[in-house]
């Protein structure tokens, strides 16, 4: 177990593409945090030079006390869980737990008695000794992330490992990673792209634009108040309605800002409220409903109970505190 | 597409036995001829049901051989084709394997030009550069060597290629999964890469062993010593008598015993060999 630090960590691709630029963050020990934005950001990136499977082009990557920018993979003592699991074919569940170990000259006792643990841990034990190929997704996932424990490593890192499973089996996965994480008490970093998924999971999230933190914190804090357009965009489902404020003039307190945010659940139907809404379309999602309408020809979405009455125009007020101003050019959150 | 006409069954049907029936017809011959005595060959009428002298023929050709065609006996250049045809294989496995993982896995120094290298070597067949191949050969004096036999047939682009393929569809994830296990790229080779191409190498191997069994030109022209005599340049040694008739029966005998080897090697390696040409997940 470990502390991860880095320090304005930058990528250049050979060809001389950037493709992260100025990334510090430090990782407690024991601390999940999750890495998110859109593809393209550089996330996956930041996790490859960590892993030490991508070289660094800048800046310094501390495991522990340890400076690691030139150490092997295998010698970084984390464990990594792919995407598309990476799993020996050939080899069996049992085979697949121990290979690493059996590399590092772990002696078998010991291999033997971390295999069986991970396989307590992951409810994998009937299946120790097939082949990869015979499992489903689900039991290919958790053999992945037993391959990851039993190294007992400093930290865990996870390469959108749930992408490849069907919405419910993601659920549930969600929550036994996190869960595991939690009893194993193992510094974990965490890609996603996926908000929701980076929302549960993370102690702290860290939003990636172009290569660039855009912000840390706690997932509250991120939803609550986001540092810049882009992650009030990026965090929350339905996204935070932005506004031009020539849009909706007239504001109190909104004069100084080029953008104004709010959150869709954040509005509510109030006949003599300041913002006016052409209603265009519904979508009823069972417990509530979006409605989507145009103000001052920009267009706005609110979430409003499914049996709250409709009409084609409707006055929307908002709950107290729940505006949030950002810089007309640069996007930054005015406080 | 499946059509259910029974009619179009009968025309499958009889394309197929009309196709193994021209193939199978000469084999049936020489079958044939092989079970007679010179005698009843020579007589003018070729018979087309096996004669009573099958095991007396095949014994004295596996034993003795025909003394006046200065070849020795069949056994003798079985085992040379067979020594000849395993190291051919198994080299062109050995070195093609090494070569693909080399230009698949490592970033080094003209590696496009290695590369290219090799592809070139595609369009230099033996027979194309036999002459010089041949003088080289006679200067490192492996003539009439099993070395001499096997080592300018070795180097092979094709499978080299194949290999190549094979480990282009091995997933990067894979690789680098392998690196976080701490294992080396020697570990890796041997772990992770030999066992996920072990049925291309079978394929492989039956392709080669027929290949370098049905090597022709090649020893005809490097042996002298009728010791490295191999049994494909050896029936036209026999075919080729000085002071009488060619004994046919024998000959065929002898060219029924050289097609064994192969069709067992199909045989006992069948469902690896299909599976390695049609397998394509990883």
């Amino acid at each position: 177990m470990a502390s991860i630090t880095l320090d304005t960590v930058g990528k250049i691709y050979a060809g001389g593409t950037r493709a992260v630029t100025g990334v510090s963050i430090d990782i407690a020990d024991g601390e999940f945090i999750v890495l998110v934005g859109p593809s393209g950001c550089g996330k996956s990136t930041l996790l490859r030079m960590v892993a030490g499977l991508e070289p660094i082009s800048e800046g310094t990557v501390r495991i522990g006390d340890r400076v690691v920018n030139d150490i092997e993979p295998a010698d970084r003592d984390i464990a990594m869980v792919f995407q598309n699991y990476a799993l020996y074919p050939h080899m069996s569940v049992r085979q697949n737990l121990a290979y690493g170990l059996k590399n590092r000259g772990t002696p078998r006792p010991e291999i033997d008695r971390r295999v069986a643990e991970a396989a307590e841990i992951l409810q994998i034990g009937p299946y120790l000794d097939r082949k990869p190929r015979a499992l489903s997704g689900g039991q290919r996932q958790r053999v992945a992330m037993g391959r990851a424990i039993v190294r007992e490593p400093a930290a865990f890192l996870f390469d959108e490992p749930l992408s490849n499973l069907d919405a419910k089996l993601r659920v549930t996965m969600r929550l036994e990673i996190k869960e595991l994480q939690r009893r194993l008490r193992t510094t974990a970093i965490y890609v996603t792209h996926d908000q929701l998924e980076a929302m549960t999971l993370a102690d702290r999230l860290v939003v990636l634009n172009g290569g660039r933190i855009e912000q840390i914190g706690t997932p509250l804090e991120v939803y609550r108040k986001p540092a810049s357009t882009f992650v009030a965009g990026f965090i929350g489902s339905p996204a935070m309605n932005l506004i031009p404020s020539r849009a909706v003039p007239g504001l109190p307190g909104t004069a100084h800002a080029g953008i104004i945010g709010i959150r869709p659940e954040d509005l509510t139907v109030a006949p003599d409220g300041p913002i006016g809404m052409d209603v265009v379309a519904v979508e009823e999602l069972g417990a509530q409903r979006l409605v989507h309408g145009r103000t001052g020809g920009e267009p706005l979405t609110v979430t409003m109970p499914s049996d709250a009455a409709l009409s084609d125009r409707l006055q929307l007020a908002w709950r107290p505190g729940a505006l949030h101003l950002f810089g007309a050019e640069d996007g930054r959150r005015i406080d | 597409m499946i059509e259910n006409r029974p009619g179009l069954n009968l025309l499958a049907h009889l394309t197929l036995m009309l196709g193994v029936a021209i193939v199978a017809l000469p084999v049936w011959v020489a079958f044939v001829a092989s079970t007679h005595t010179a005698t009843d060959f020579m007589s003018g009428t070729i018979p087309i049901w096996p004669g009573p002298h099958l095991v007396e023929n095949y014994a004295r050709m596996l034993d003795a051989g025909v003394s006046t065609s200065g070849t020795p006996p069949v056994g003798t250049m079985m085992l040379n084709s067979l020594i000849m045809a395993l190291l051919i294989a198994c080299g062109k496995i050995a070195i093609s394997i090494t070569s693909a993982f080399a230009i698949v896995y490592f970033r080094f120094p003209l590696r496009n030009l290695a590369f290219w290298c090799i592809f070139i070597t595609l369009m230099l067949p033996v027979e194309v550069r036999i002459v010089p191949t041949f003088q080289v050969v006679a200067d490192l004096g492996l003539l009439n060597s099993y070395a001499g036999l096997s080592i300018p047939l070795i180097a092979s682009a094709t499978a080299t290629f194949l290999f190549r393929q094979v480990f282009l569809t091995i997933p990067d994830e894979l690789t680098e999964a392998a690196r976080i296990d701490g294992a080396g790229p020697m570990k890796f080779f041997r772990d992770i890469l030999l066992p996920l191409s072990r049925t291309n190498i079978a394929a492989l191997f039956v392709i080669l062993f027929i290949y370098g069994w049905n090597q022709y030109l090649w020893p005809l022209l490097i042996t002298t010593s009728s010791d490295y005599y191999t049994v494909v340049a050896g029936i036209k040694r026999m075919a080729d008598a000085v002071d009488g008739l060619p004994q046919w029966h024998l000959v065929m005998a002898t060219a029924m015993l050289a097609m064994l080897p192969p069709v067992a090697v199909v045989i006992g390696m069948q469902r690896l060999f299909v599976k390695g040409l049609v397998e394509t997940e990883k």
